[in-house]
């Protein structure tokens, strides 16, 4: 059974088809990457998957479950968790507390039992503390853990919203563009640390990327979207010789 | 977390050693405005729990409160003097005969308001940033517009009058025992916020003001937890609505106007939103100014009359405040004995920080 089945979406916005008929198989611990140029879509299917919008038409299926209709949190529950193409983080809350939040969704004690600190509260929030002070460490982030997250330097920023989203304790991550505003050297620090994570976590991800070297080099299986319509779908050396996706990205040569 | 304990328990020493001091030297008319002190205060902490931590424009808070007054009005009042306030129209039998003590009924007063609190906030809590302001205003006009014209429940637009004080605080009679009451009220209100908002559904309240859609990705529910943060709003308001009838023994509708709710939002920004630290000071502050600028009301240095003046002192505070510190005195941060030192250092040490 694949781990994310979207079957023939299509997302329709008024008069505008941002994504039309949109198929998508994941397997468990794939690197999967979704290129296109702007505007094709991209953002709007991980939007779809996400539970940010609910699609015209089609469904998605989480380890077997339909989760079309599902809210957001409810999905970040089962298990999917995701970054944001411009970076979304609590702004004025610290380091910690970003990823301290991301740990609320597996809380068991309710409103009261926290705010009077009763024990088994206490536990359980010794329990996030510990994991996401280990989680900033392992993403390298310990000595900003009391800095707003406001103050972090981009690529931090970054890498920060990556620790938030490990925290939920996703199955599957949806990065997108995280190489957005990267220096060459600092996306290819991105690169092994993808591929560190999915080893580490036990992940599967499915990023969206503009950047191609990082993509060319994470992802196993690239899917290619333009104006909504999967135009190709395979192995990086098959899409980069593909000539329907170098039309699409370079434009065709008319002869008149 | 030891040392948190103690240091909250040094300051509630502090404030009850103040408050036996107060007790013995102020007059009646300052006692009066110690408790109006602290029942704003109660309102203010209550309204920053949704204005300021969970960043939602909830402007029904008058509404609430007087849920909490009349409910505790109403329960309190013995059968005479319910029949002798309601001369135009009996009241409805089955709460003619109910008579309450004092604790109960405010916490009664609370639990109602929060009710009201809940059975807004599910279907108005959808609503975003300037709509869910006029629409919450809509439902606290709301409330009081009902309370006008239920003439068997609520007495109507005739108010309630001569609503008893309570005598005793916890079984001991005492001379000055509403104080005593108010401020522990105070106390406990304070401790609550403190609590929750630092705990992990503080942390998610906070997480909904900075970005709904992060938090939600996050996995926070957000509905849930601004109905929460709602109904807890509206419980402290009602409570202290209970208390603010006490003290003024006698209630109308009018005195529920939204112009209420404006009162304590200013006290709200004025002292930081998301701060509750900040609220405390300027809810006693602004309090204390309202009576003390009394005197320009009534004419000085041979102005005339002019109702209203000290409002224009408000005003220019808020304005103030506005342009110099747009996050209110104390910003979304708590008062620490760290931040004074520090404030104290800054005085001292370098003639001016370069703000980066």
């Amino acid at each position: 059974m694949n781990l994310l089945e979207v079957k023939g979406i299509t997302m329709q916005f008024g008069g505008l088809k941002a994504v039309a008929n949109f198929n998508l198989n994941i397997d468990k611990n794939e690197i999967v990457g979704l290129i296109g140029p702007n505007g094709a879509g991209k953002t709007t299917c991980f939007n779809v998957i996400a539970g940010e919008y609910v699609p015209t038409q089609g469904k998605v299926f989480f380890e077997g479950r339909d989760i079309t209709k599902s809210r957001p949190d409810q999905i970040t529950k089962l298990g999917i968790a995701r970054t944001f193409q411009n970076i979304r983080l609590f702004k004025d809350l610290t380091v910690l507390e970003n990823v301290l939040i991301a740990n609320h969704l597996n809380l068991q004690s309710n409103i009261f039992s926290a705010t009077f600190r009763l024990p088994w509260y206490q536990k359980e929030e010794k329990i996030m503390y510990e994991r996401s002070l280990q989680l900033l460490d392992q993403l390298k982030l310990t000595q900003y853990k009391n800095e707003k997250a406001s103050s972090l330097p981009y690529g931090l920023q970054r890498r920060l919203e990556i620790a938030r989203a490990l925290a939920t304790q996703p199955k599957l991550l949806l990065l997108d563009e995280p190489a957005a505003g990267m220096n060459p050297q600092e996306s290819k620090e991105l690169m092994y640390l993808i591929q560190e994570l999915r080893d580490k976590f036990d992940l599967t991800i499915f990023m969206i990327e503009h950047h191609m070297p990082v993509i060319m080099g994470v992802c196993q299986r690239i899917l290619v979207l333009d104006y909504g319509v999967t135009i190709a779908e395979g192995t990086p050396k098959e899409i980069q010789s593909n000539e329907r996706v170098i039309a699409a990205y370079l434009g065709v040569e008319h002869i008149a | 977390m030891k040392r948190k304990i103690i240091t909250s328990l040094i300051i509630i020493g502090i404030v009850i050693v103040i408050l036996i001091l107060l007790q013995n030297t102020l007059g009646n008319f300052k006692l009066r405005i110690l408790n109006l002190a602290g029942i704003y205060v109660i309102f203010a902490v209550s309204m920053n729990l949704i204005n300021g931590f969970t960043g939602q424009l909830a402007l029904g808070h008058a509404g609430f409160i007087a849920v909490g007054a009349y409910t505790y009005t109403l329960l309190v009042m013995d059968s005479d003097l319910k029949s002798m306030n309601f001369f135009l129209e009996p009241i409805v039998p089955f709460l003619s005969s109910v008579h309450w003590p004092f604790l109960p009924a405010v916490i009664m007063g609370g639990l109602l308001a929060g009710l009201a609190g809940l059975l807004i906030g599910a279907p108005v809590l959808r609503l975003r940033g300037d709509y869910l302001a006029i629409a919450t205003l809509g439902f606290g006009e709301i409330i009081r517009t009902v309370f006008t014209n239920t003439q068997s429940i609520t007495n109507g637009s005739l108010g309630l009058k001569a609503i008893p004080m309570p005598k005793s605080f916890l079984f001991i009679e005492m001379k000055n025992a509403f104080t005593w009451w108010v401020w522990t009220a105070v106390i406990i209100t304070v401790i609550f916020h403190f609590l929750l908002v630092s705990s992990s559904y503080g942390r998610a309240l906070k997480a909904i003001r900075e970005d709904e859609k992060a938090a939600e990705a996050m996995g926070v529910n957000i509905f849930k937890h601004k109905v929460w943060a709602m109904v807890i709003s509206s419980f402290f308001a009602g409570i202290g609505g209970a208390l603010l009838a006490s003290l003024m023994t006698t209630i109308d509708p009018l005195m529920f106007r939204f112009t209420l709710t404006f009162n304590i939002l200013l006290i709200v920004v004025l002292g930081g939103m998301g701060s509750i630290s900040g609220s405390v000071i300027s809810a006693v502050v602004v309090t204390i100014l309202m009576e003390w600028l009394r005197f320009l009301d009534q004419g000085f240095m041979g102005l005339p009359e002019i109702p209203g003046l000290r409002m224009v002192v408000f005003s220019t505070l808020l304005l103030l405040v506005v342009l110099f510190y747009p996050r209110g005195l104390m910003g979304n941060e708590e008062l620490s004995w760290n931040k004074i030192t520090k404030m104290f250092q800054r005085f001292h040490m370098q003639p001016r920080e370069v703000r980066k």
